[in-house]
């Protein structure tokens, strides 16, 4: 049993190697010790939790079972996973990070005496405020993440769900949480906080049901924000200091993720999060219009021709490639176009793919090195100067018309100056539009050349011929 | 007066969110991923409240309905600990630099 002065002090230095956890990841080479900061801190904030208990009998040995159990199965996870699956990944861990904390609050609920905060039916004020809402938050991430997950995963469809009067019914479940909060506080009812729990729930499910799949990276990053202001929320319950400074970084990491991502796509947070992007009408009638330009569509032998005259070549990956493979195959095209002594760089945009980073870690994964790689603001200016740019699985990340056409639903987005080089090479499967339902003017600019296939295909392809 | 511990822990929590909005805007774009699976898995220090939760009061009996759900929580938070850990290790690993033979 050591004091609770000096666990508490334990628990500082936990959240402090938290933070250098976060700070490693300014360079990957500082990134790897980084997260040995961040294990060394999970150890010691068990260790001390333990400690501070003091009690090693048989109530112990389950713990460390518990424990085991998880681990083994999250460690049997994160060796298994492809990369490609990340998102999908992350979205299941927000799922239970938010289901933990609801169960924290739950068990706190029940039995106050052992928290030290009051008995039952008689629980502090102040603290039943912060696990009412440190459980609110944590269902509505439960639900909300189990959403984002099914549709990243492709057992629901990625298209918005959307009916009539949803944001209507989201109000007034959003009010009414409240409100039952409030009630709580002044009855300390049971059924009230079971309540609580089971809208919350509800609200999760609804909040993310109507936003599409390209939306993701908002939703990810989103969901990533709520599970730490969960975790404070349990934090402030047990008045654990690790907690409250994990979880305010947890949360203000994911609202800086959440407002990159908008930024990348030029939309409020507040217009992904209403949701319905891409379900409009309008963007049907688009398509019709312009099915009848033509385009120049090639196979890999005139790709192949045109990127061995070439003296640099930039890739421009996008989630196709993701869905496709196909990063294994594009790097062995690449080291074959090196060994001609073509320089290539990759240019990513920040909204490519479906989380935060996505890109860069496929492409890390098939030996990429990163400083070959190059974000939007790094590299935009370098394709006027490039001779081929090799699109890969991107669409509205290149489409010019978000520069010049103020009626398109992504104009004043960044994208990238593809049209810009001398030739593009557009790897696709079809003429079809992208995710925001527009079509992409780049198809039918004299300088680009359509290559009709799957990414990993074509790329395996050109591979042969060069 | 005596000001109230809350303010405390209130003052440590805003702090730490102005740390996180500087740190996190120091993260290269392209570790992006890696960092939310570390921030999964540090939030999983939640499981500091599910091992207080499933170790209370067992005075006669290790499980009631309170520490039940602490004793999962437990489970669900090591899967998180040891997958966000783990996970964003293999990640981490891969990110390499140009060789410099060439």
């Amino acid at each position: 049993m050591i004091s609770a002065n000096l666990s508490a002090i334990f628990y500082l230095i936990s959240g402090v190697l938290f933070i250098l956890a976060l700070r490693g990841l300014s360079s990957p080479e500082t990134s790897r010790q980084g997260n040995l900061f961040g294990i060394l801190g999970m150890i010691i904030a068990v260790t001390v939790t333990f400690l501070s208990i003091g009690n090693f009998s048989s109530g112990f040995v389950f713990v460390v079972i518990f424990i085991l159990v998880g681990g083994s199965v999250g460690a049997f996870i994160a060796y298994r996973i492809p990369m490609t699956a990340m998102p999908e990944l992350v979205a299941g861990f927000h799922s239970l990070v938010g289901l933990a904390a609801v169960f924290v609050a739950i068990s706190a609920f029940l039995n106050p005496v052992s928290f030290n905060l009051g008995t039952p039916g008689n629980i502090k004020l102040g603290s039943l405020i912060e696990m009412s809402i440190g459980a609110a938050v944590g269902a509505i991430t439960f639900s909300g993440s189990i959403i984002a997950f099914l549709k990243l995963q492709g057992i629901m469809s990625g298209s918005p769900i959307v009916f009539k009067g949803q944001h209507a019914l989201n109000a007034v479940i959003l009010i009414s949480i409240v409100v039952i909060i409030y009630l709580l506080c002044s009855t300390q009812s049971n059924n009230l906080f079971w309540m609580l729990i089971a809208i919350s729930f509800l609200i999760g499910f609804l909040l993310i049901i109507p936003i599409g799949g390209a939306d993701m990276p908002v939703v990810i990053s989103m969901l990533n924000s709520y599970s730490g202001w969960a975790a404070a929320g349990i934090g402030f319950t047990l008045e654990n200091t690790a907690l409250i400074i994990t979880g305010a970084l947890v949360g203000s990491s994911g609202a800086i993720l959440s407002y990159i991502m908008c930024k990348g796509m030029n939309r409020s947070f507040f217009n992904v999060i209403l949701g319905g992007f891409g379900a409009t009408d309008d963007s049907s009638n688009n398509q019709n219009n312009n099915e009848q330009r033509p385009v120049k569509s090639g196979n890999a032998d005139d790709a192949a021709f045109l990127m061995k005259n070439a003296s640099s070549v930039i890739i421009v990956p996008g989630y196709g490639m993701a869905v496709a493979q196909a990063q294994h195959a594009l790097r062995e095209m690449v080291d074959t176009l090196k060994k001609n002594d073509i320089k290539v760089s990759y240019a990513i945009h920040p909204v490519a793919g479906r989380m935060p980073g996505h890109m860069n870690v496929l492409l890390a994964e098939a030996n990429v090195p990163y400083d070959e790689v190059f974000e939007l603001e790094e590299i935009n200016n370098d394709f006027a100067n490039a001779d081929v740019a090799f699109v890969i699985g991107a669409n509205d990340v290149t489409n010019p018309v978000a520069k010049t056409d103020p009626q398109s639903p992504i104009y004043g987005m960044p994208v990238l100056d593809v049209e810009k080089c001398k030739s593009v090479l557009f790897v696709k499967r079809s003429l079809s539009p992208g995710y925001a339902g527009i079509d992409n003017d780049l198809f039918y600019k004299e300088n680009t050349l359509m290559l009709f296939a799957d990414a990993k295909k074509m790329t395996e392809d050109i591979t042969k011929n060069l | 007066m005596e000001i109230d511990p809350l303010i405390f822990r209130l003052s440590i929590f805003i702090l730490s969110i102005f740390i996180g909005y500087y740190v996190v805007w120091s993260v290269t774009p392209s570790l992006h991923t890696p960092l939310m699976s570390v921030t999964n898995a540090i939030s999983s220090v939640i499981i500091v409240g599910a091992i207080i939760a499933a170790l209370a009061g067992n005075s006669e009996s290790i499980f009631n309905t309170s520490s039940i759900f602490g004793f999962l929580a437990i489970a669900l938070a090591a899967i998180n600990i040891f997958g966000g850990f783990l996970v964003t290790q293999r990640m981490l690993a891969m990110y390499k630099k140009k060789k410099k033979s060439k």
